[in-house]
Formats: C-alpha cells, structure tokens, sequence
C-alpha cells in the first residue's frame, strides 16, 4: 500500500472567508503576528499503487476545481 | 411534453420544483433518479437545489459527476432546457456547463431572504419576459460567484448574465449583493441561452401565498418557450 497526500487550496487571489475568520480569531487570542490565515483541505488517498499521472487525473476530474483551487500531492509512506 | 426532476441523495428543493411546476406552471415534472442513465422521454431537465452529497468535497462536487449528468450535458449540448437554481446551478458549474463557480458568502453567513434581481440578457428563454425587477428568495451559505478575469470578459462578450442582485433602484450596490458575488452576479445562461443556473429559487415565488409570485415571470417564460405546458 501507498499513502499519498494531496493538498488542496483555494488560488490565493480568492478571498477565503472562512480563513480570514480564524485569523480575526487568533488575533483576538493574542497572536497578533497573525496577518492571514486560509484553509485548505487535505484527501489521504490509500493506493494499492502509486501513478502519478493517475493521481493528477483524480486532482482534475474531482478533488479539486481548476476555477478556484491548486493542488499539490507527494507519497508519504 | 416532460420535465425530469433529477433526485440527488442531499437534495432538498425537488418538492418545490415539483409543485411549482405541475401545480402552478401546468408542466408534467417527474422525479428521476440520479443514478438513472437515460432521460429519454424528457423534454427539460430540472436539477433541484439542496446540499447533494452533503456538499462534500465542493458544493455540487459529486453530483456533478453523478451517471445522469453525461446526459444532462448531452442534453444541454444539443439546445434543450436545463435549470439548476441554488444547488443546481452549483452543479452546472462543477460540469462545465456554466463557468465560474460558486464560494462561501463573503458574510459566512447562511442568507435566507428576498432579493431583488434584474435580467441582464433579455434574450434567453428564461428572461425575456423580466421586464421588471423580481423578488425571489435565496437561501444559501455558498452562493459568491467567481471567475477570473478572462472569464469575465467572456461572459460579458457573449451576454451570459441572466441576473445580477440590485437594490430598489435597480442599481448594482453593495449591500444588495447577499453574498459578495462579482459583479452582484446572480444566474448565468449559457452561449445558447438554453442553461439556466442562479442562486435565488423562482421555484419558491409561484403564488402569493408562499410570498410573491414573481418567479413565474422566469419559470412562464421558459414553459412557453419549450411549449411545455400541457394542462
């Protein structure tokens, strides 16, 4: 079995709603360092097999919409 | 003539599609469901808002690749009706079959009220009878409409806004914008006007007492365009 993480973000000219709401919170609890925040998401994919282009084919069709988001993915065991 | 009502498991709007147009268009819709490979013996397609799929993912991520949906496509592709307000125009973009998609609200607020919507293009079958400023109700968490900038100019080139949120005025202000959309975009067509997809539910205004009957300005305009009133 492999395990290969795909990480997926909205493009950063997108405004995140939601992201600039913990950032407004963290600033509240006293990090104020804080400027940003925006949240991703994360699918674990377990593979019998690792394909590349196989997993780019799936980040295309479903996991993420080219409109909004980018992806990135790596095998991490 | 027949309009499929497509059920999505998360869907919760095809009851009112269902009444809105049996009960008071005169339209013959029925329930199909996703899983469903054909629409033979359809004449339009109705995809009813909701949160399909709990919205996993994306809203309208999954049923946007849903087995119905490759005929859908081939449906819209071949000039017959399809409509998809809230959740369902969420699902047209996710299959391409509009551009852009759809984000949270800028307020991260779930909005659920009236809004006051103008037709842009007044050439589509959807439209051309929206001669004045609707009220139609939204109720969404995810309606923000975005593209990019080439997008944009696309829609603009080729007269692709059906509807944008305007005040009383009819002005494109702010604070008539419920979700931070660009350009208070509300319901695009597609390039033959046969796609209909747009955050508020004409479905919901189809008599005075559900609030306002002004979604059948949209919903008449369709039926007669399609000649699908058969009651």
């Amino acid at each position: 079995m492999v395990t290969v993480r795909v990480s997926i973000n909205l493009k950063p000219s997108l405004l995140d709603s939601a992201g600039r709401t913990v950032a407004s919170s963290l600033r509240d609890l006293d990090f104020s360092e804080v400027q940003d925040a925006r949240i991703g998401k994360t699918v674990t994919l377990q593979m019998e097999k690792y394909d590349e282009a196989r997993v780019k084919s799936m980040c295309d069709k479903l996991l993420a919409n080219p409109v909004i988001e980018d992806y990135t993915f790596e095998v991490i065991e | 003539m027949k309009v499929a009502l497509v059920r999505f498991p998360g869907a919760n709007c095809e009851q009112d599609g269902f009444h809105a147009l049996n009960d008071d268009l005169g339209i013959t819709a029925e329930y199909v469901w996703h899983a469903q490979g054909s629409l033979d013996g359809y004449d339009a397609v109705f995809l009813p808002g909701g949160f399909t799929y709990g919205d996993y993912l994306r809203c309208g991520a999954i049923a946007a690749r849903a087995n119905i949906m490759s005929e859908v496509i081939r449906f819209a592709n071949e000039g017959r009706p399809v409509f998809g307000p809230c959740n369902g125009f969420q699902v047209l973009c996710e299959a391409g079959l509009l551009p852009g998609a759809l984000m949270q609200n800028e307020s991260e607020r779930f909005r659920c009220e009236n809004v006051l919507l103008k037709a842009v293009n007044r050439s589509s079958p959807w439209t051309r009878n929206a001669d004045q400023i609707v009220s139609i109700p939204i109720a969404h968490g995810e309606g923000r409409y975005v593209c990019d900038d080439d997008t944009l100019k696309m829609i603009h080139d080729l007269n692709l806004v059906a509807f944008q949120y305007v005040n009383a005025s009819g002005e494109l202000s702010e604070d008539a914008n419920p979700n931070g959309s660009i350009e208070n975009i509300a319901g695009l067509v597609n390039k033959r006007g046969n796609v209909l997809g747009m955050m508020p539910h004409p479905e919901r205004a189809t008599k005075k007492s559900l609030g306002g009957d002004d979604g059948l300005v949209i919903l008449r305009a369709f039926a007669e365009s399609f000649e699908l009133v058969t009651t």
